[in-house]
């Protein structure tokens, strides 16, 4: 069987988002993580082929779920996991942690635990690259639950107005934090969209090859046509929606009729067993020696703990 | 464009419109936008002639705060140095969501690495008739967010300087401008640099009781100490400008020579900056200061008749018996 190369690359990279969120998950369990975290397991076609269709400097905004995106723009995981772990991480020391953490030097500019918070400030993003680099564009990560913020529906408007090139990507997981989403969604989130003249696209967020020909599309359509782009994109949420969520409310059944569908699983089909293995073997390797560094990553100093209050 | 030693007598409002060119004109990053800003010239007339003359630097948005307000944030991640007009100050709370969780917080929590250099101008306080969501004096509430820099301006002076300046550091900046201080007539000292951050304002020196007013209640806390030399009490009277940070130290001094404190402000006094300001006084000057109190605008809603407001506001009668009874009480 042969490969595509970019395939082989997307997978890797999911895989390695993979373990490290399952890595993450067992650390909550045994003590070793302070605190709950949010993962994407199951959704890491939707960061890993969006950000490969992406210019190097288009800034990246996601949600409390965005381990995944940041991994995806590039940030380095020992570091990543170091910020988690509350250690004195190149990204922010240990002030942002697993829900907020930035790290604007790979284009990531950062996490946010306000649902739909991050749309507006995407929208100056458009604004500033507009004026300043109109050959990039950012792109805004938001779930479906976010659909019915206030702020994403003024941002909405505000960008169709302002003809502002920019890249909304719902990811629709099936769940509203702990509520399926089509009980608490009166019109689907692409519908929404038109209703602004924000042109809409939908694509199987379980196919990073999909994701990324979509969101190269929607970049290439918002950059010639100085407009918003929305792009849906179909996946399902294949934990909690924190590290410490039972799930009771998930009907019986569904988590393993999901993940017949798990993006992992549907990539490893279209690869040979070599190349698979090979891409595991690799990401087995980087979590080793992305967890051996993180943990013996220097604790931050609390004397510093009144630092960056104020620039001056 | 005028010269750093040119003193010209202007308005609140139109030093606001010159601190607004001048920045416009002397740094390309600079954005100004808000709703009604640009071709109608801005509701109060604080962008008058922007548009013309900086094109769509100068811009008008829909009435969406939050993602007004949220793209100036962004906007200034992105290196841009927006200025964003909030029409009253009841509307910030629409967007307080982007205030205090996302701008107050993206240097702390990046740990630098990203920044909020930007400005939220807005005017409040209550005018005859104006109704309860147009009336409110809201900086007490921002002031206990870490992170944002907060000003009062009182005067044609500050209202420039102090607009002037923020446009120029890199930390987000609240101006608390006035509406009832918008026709008001100054001398205006031109040129940048003259904000004097956070520093207070000595506007007339005493020896009984230190006065420490902002905004809109400088001008009835002057009016009281005119009212108050007449009968003997000799009141200093401090302009404290910027609420955060506020200028501890001129505060401290000036009661620790006088004994006495007074802080006078329009916002409700109840949780109001008033209250800050007298326990840090309690707290670092002990036997140093003999009595201090708070006066500010009863606790109730604005109400919307001039009769009822007036019973309301902290004006220059109310400041007179509040300090007349602090000095009765508190002899030593």
């Amino acid at each position: 069987m042969k490969t595509p190369p970019i395939l082989q690359h997307l997978y890797q990279q999911m895989v390695l988002i993979r373990l490290i969120e399952e890595e993450l998950f067992q650390a909550v369990n045994d003590g070793r993580l302070t605190g709950s975290t949010h993962l994407c397991i199951g959704q890491e076609a939707v960061p890993v082929g969006a950000c490969a269709a992406l210019g190097e400097d288009d800034p990246v905004i996601a949600t409390y779920r965005g381990h995944g995106w940041a991994l995806a723009r590039g940030v380095p995981p020992e570091q990543l996991v170091g910020e988690i772990f509350g250690r004195d991480s190149e990204l922010n020391g240990g002030r942002g942690g697993s829900a907020y953490l930035s790290a604007p030097q790979y284009g990531f500019y950062g996490e946010n635990s306000i649902v739909g918070a991050g749309v507006p400030m995407a929208l100056g993003l458009a604004i500033a690259c507009a004026r300043i680099h109109s050959d990039r564009m950012p792109l805004v990560s938001i779930g479906d639950g976010a659909m019915n913020q206030g702020n994403v529906h003024e941002s909405l408007n505000m960008a169709s107005v302002l003809n502002l090139p920019m890249i909304i990507v719902v990811e629709n997981n099936g769940y509203v934090e702990m509520t399926p989403s089509d009980e608490l969604t009166a019109v689907p989130a692409a519908r929404r969209a038109e209703a602004y003249r924000i042109a809409a696209h939908e694509v199987d967020g379980n196919d990073p090859e999909a994701v990324r020909q979509v969101v190269s599309d929607a970049r290439s359509e918002a950059l010639a046509t100085s407009r918003p782009v929305l792009v849906e994109a179909h996946t399902r949420r294949l934990g909690g929606h924190y590290s410490g969520d039972a799930q009771r409310y998930r009907p019986a059944g569904e988590l393993e009729a999901w993940k017949l569908t798990d993006p992992l699983v549907q990539a490893r089909q279209k690869l040979s067993d070599d190349v698979a293995a090979l891409c595991e073997a690799g990401a087995a390797a980087a979590l080793v020696a992305t967890v051996a560094f993180a943990e013996q990553m220097p604790l931050p100093d609390p004397a510093e703990v009144m630092s960056h209050v104020f620039a001056g | 464009m005028s010269s750093r030693d040119e003193l010209i007598d202007l308005t609140y409002i139109r030093a606001v419109n010159l601190a607004l060119d001048e920045s416009l004109a002397s740094d390309e990053r600079v954005l100004v936008y808000g709703e009604d800003v640009a071709i109608p010239n801005g509701p109060f007339g604080a962008t008058k002639g922007l548009h013309a003359k900086y094109g769509d630097r100068v811009f008008d948005t829909p009435i969406s705060e939050s993602a007004m307000i949220g793209a100036a944030l962004g906007a200034a991640m992105g290196g841009m140095r927006p200025v964003v007009e909030i029409m009253y100050a009841d509307f910030l709370l629409v967007a307080m969501d982007q205030i205090v969780n996302q701008i107050a917080n993206s240097r702390y929590v990046s740990a630098g690495r990203l920044g909020a250099p930007l400005v939220i101008r807005t005017q409040q306080g209550s005018t005859p008739g104006s109704c309860a969501q147009h009336s409110q004096s809201l900086e007490s509430m921002f002031a206990q967010v870490p992170g944002l820099r907060i000003a009062v301006p009182a005067t044609p002076q500050d209202s420039y300087a102090i607009l002037r300046d923020a446009v120029l550091v890199d930390d987000p900046v609240m101006i608390f401008e006035s509406r009832r201080l918008y026709p008001v007539k100054g001398s205006v000292q031109m040129g940048a640099g003259q904000g004097r951050m956070g520093q207070a304002n000595l506007v007339r020196s005493g020896t009984d009781v230190t006065v420490v007013a902002w905004g809109t209640a400088l001008q009835w806390s002057m009016e009281a100490a005119e009212q108050l030399a007449a009968e003997g009490i000799s009141c200093e009277v401090l302009d404290l400008r910027w609420i955060s940070p506020w200028d501890q130290a001129a505060v401290l001094a000036s009661a620790a020579r006088t004994g006495h404190l007074a802080v006078v402000h329009e916002a409700n006094r109840v949780g109001g900056f008033g209250a800050e300001i007298v326990s840090t006084a309690l707290e670092e000057l002990g036997s140093q200061i003999r009595g201090a109190i708070r006066i500010g605008s009863w606790p109730v809603p604005m109400p919307s008749s001039p009769t009822l407001s007036a019973a309301v506001l902290p004006t220059k009668d109310r400041i007179v018996k509040g300090i007349q009874s602090l000095i009765k009480e508190n002899k030593g």
